[in-house]
């Protein structure tokens, strides 16, 4: 209703504007200058994944040296990325990240929001205290945890495992408890009254009624924590040794290092990497921009 | 909505003889349940405080006093390891280029964002689009475009081509001089998509009766610009601030790609330095207080940030 009001409100007043003072074509020019600033910048967030597509399709660059003038259609050579997935097990490397950034976001988007809802609506002792402590670690720079946990890892013998990479991540991560907290505090209460009555238990009250209800923070917790763990390079590249274990961005990482790199190779594995997280946002964007909106960032 | 199964709870504290009694039996015991749920659903992360949170950064406080290389048994060493971190050659320099990085990125990537959100609200047509162009960025995982970027700042990148093309000299993009802000470029674009979002957010939520007010007053474009969105914005521009600041801090993945921290301590970041130190050297304690004294840094400015809001910050 609100929203439909200040949509009311905008035209009523975009309309004044226009009959008033500057007219039409002040909304036009002011339109169109928004599409030239923004097809400019767009064209440039664009334009380094071409220049990847073209380098990962070239037939010519090979280890060391770019092309000179760079190619500007691509010449198609789809042999570069089999070629690519020969050179190292990287295959490998895709599924490992896969599963490993299914449990990292399956655990952070469950345990989160366990937490988030105890934050906004569960009556318990010093749960204020615990909230301020939580937002005071989001300060703390992950560098400073860094050192303890790796020792933490070591004494239980999870060196060169999965492990330090996502049981963490079964256990909250304190943003998403933030965000599931602020979106479940502007949710209504009637409801789970209503349940409460009818002698429902909160962790009831929690599965069948605030989790339904929270697809928007979902998908916004799961885009954030998939990118993440997708991406991530410090943890892996501190805690994998063999290389069967490694992630796709370790490998590259590794792969970068090896002698005469090889720049089509490096691209095609890159193209393929940057996939998967940019798949997941264009499915949710819907929710996740809900979701972005609906939290924190609009109080 | 009904719950299914719902009343269980309910009988089994019901048949009270005084019906108020009853009531105040059912709440206490309701009230002692919910806590017990409530310590139920937060032990997850009451975990996570312990081990891999508050725990950790305890630890981490004790172990900066020491020597440890995670085989020996640590030996304590008082401040030692934070005068080291204050008068070795390579830390000082990582320290500088963070801030560097920090006073450059910042302000940057907030002033190109906050344009295309502006250009967004106007209400154009492709919104979608345009956010997909800026995210791509956002969500494309860091190493992948870091390479990327390895290429493009090539001396036979395409970055140089076009400065040929337009009879320029060639730059040394990751040469001494210029591979900090280089990197800084290349964060400045992965960056843009998610601020952008969230000064969107922000300027919807600015109340259009107060543009219509500064209308009826008579005021221009620009004056409602300056005096309708830029004080409502304020609170935004506080918030990117301080959440700016504490996660470029920790810059890591492009010098650590890119340019390995060189040439020479060029871009050497206080993240990689502290990743070198702990996970190459194997000095632990030494690492430990190089991110106690990032943490102090990100500390500082963030509380001066924070006091600083009262001369500018602009509520309702």
């Amino acid at each position: 209703m609100a929203i439909q009001q200040t949509e009311a409100a905008r035209r009523v007043a975009e309309a004044t504007t226009i009959s008033l003072s500057r007219g039409r074509k002040d909304v036009r020019r002011r339109k169109i200058f928004a599409y030239v600033v923004l097809s400019i910048f767009g064209f440039l967030a664009f334009l380094p994944f071409y220049y990847m597509f073209l380098m990962s399709l070239d037939a010519k660059a090979g280890f060391g040296a770019l092309d000179w003038p760079p190619q500007l259609i691509p010449s198609w050579k789809w042999d570069n990325y089999t070629t690519a997935l020969g050179m190292m097990p990287f295959g490998r490397f895709f599924i490992n990240t896969f599963i490993l950034t299914l449990l990292s976001v399956s655990g952070a988007i469950i345990s989160s929001a366990a937490a988030g809802y105890v934050f906004a609506r569960i009556r318990l002792k010093g749960k204020n205290a615990l909230f301020i402590i939580m937002l005071a670690t989001l300060m703390v720079p992950p560098q400073v945890t860094l050192i303890p946990q790796f020792i933490l890892f070591k004494h239980l013998d999870w060196l060169n495992t999965w492990h330090p990479l996502w049981v963490p991540n079964w256990t909250g991560q304190a943003f998403a408890i933030f965000l599931y907290r602020q979106y479940f505090m502007t949710l209504p209460t009637e409801l789970e009254d209503a349940a409460r009555i009818d002698g429902a238990n909160p962790l009831r009250i929690f599965l069948q009624i605030f989790i339904p209800l929270s697809k928007p923070i979902i998908a916004t917790v799961a885009i954030i924590v998939f990118v993440g763990s997708w991406g991530d390079l410090l943890y892996p590249i501190i805690y994998l040794r063999d290389q069967e274990l490694y992630t796709i961005s370790v490998g590259l990482a590794f792969f970068r290092g090896a002698q005469g790199i090889n720049i089509t190779a490096l691209m095609s594995v890159g193209m393929l990497s940057v996939l998967p997280p940019i798949i997941m946002f264009m499915l949710m964007q819907g929710y996740f921009v809900r979701g972005v909106v609906l939290t924190g960032l609009k109080q | 909505m009904q719950v299914r199964g719902s009343g269980g709870a309910a009988a089994a504290s019901a048949g009270p003889v005084n019906p108020l009694r009853g009531l105040r039996q059912f709440l206490g015991r309701n009230i002692i349940q919910e806590q017990l749920w409530g310590l139920l659903l937060m032990l997850p992360y009451l975990i996570n405080l312990l081990l891999f949170t508050a725990g950790p950064i305890i630890a981490a406080f004790l172990i900066s006093f020491t020597n440890y290389d995670l085989i020996r048994r640590p030996e304590w060493l008082g401040f030692e390891n934070y005068t080291l971190g204050a008068t070795d050659k390579q830390t000082i320099a990582a320290f500088k280029n963070t801030g560097y990085y920090v006073l450059w990125y910042v302000p940057s990537s907030m002033i190109i964002s906050l344009l295309l959100a502006i250009g967004l609200n106007e209400r154009i047509r492709g919104i979608t689009f345009y956010r997909t162009l800026f995210f791509l960025p956002v969500v494309a995982s860091g190493v992948a475009t870091a390479l990327l970027w390895r290429f493009i700042f090539n001396k036979r990148g395409v970055l140089n081509w076009v400065l040929d093309l337009f009879g320029l000299d060639a730059v040394q993009w990751l040469g001494f001089e210029m591979a900090l802000n280089s990197i800084i470029i290349m964060s400045v674009w992965q960056g843009l998509g998610i601020l952008m979002m969230y000064w969107l957010a922000g300027l919807q939520g600015v109340p259009q009766h107060l543009y219509e007010a500064a209308e009826i007053d008579g005021g221009g474009r620009w004056a409602k610009f300056r005096h309708v969105t830029v004080p409502m914005l304020t609170p935004f521009v506080l918030l990117l601030m301080i959440l700016g600041v504490i996660g470029s801090f920790q810059v890591f993945t492009a010098s650590y790609i890119i340019t390995g921290g060189g040439p020479g301590y060029a871009t050497l970041t206080l993240a990689l330095q502290i990743y070198r130190m702990g996970f190459e050297n194997f000095r632990m304690g030494y690492a430990a207080a190089l991110a106690y004294m990032m943490f102090l840094a990100v500390f500082i400015v963030t509380m001066i940030q924070w006091w600083a809001q009262k001369y500018w910050v602009h509520y309702e």
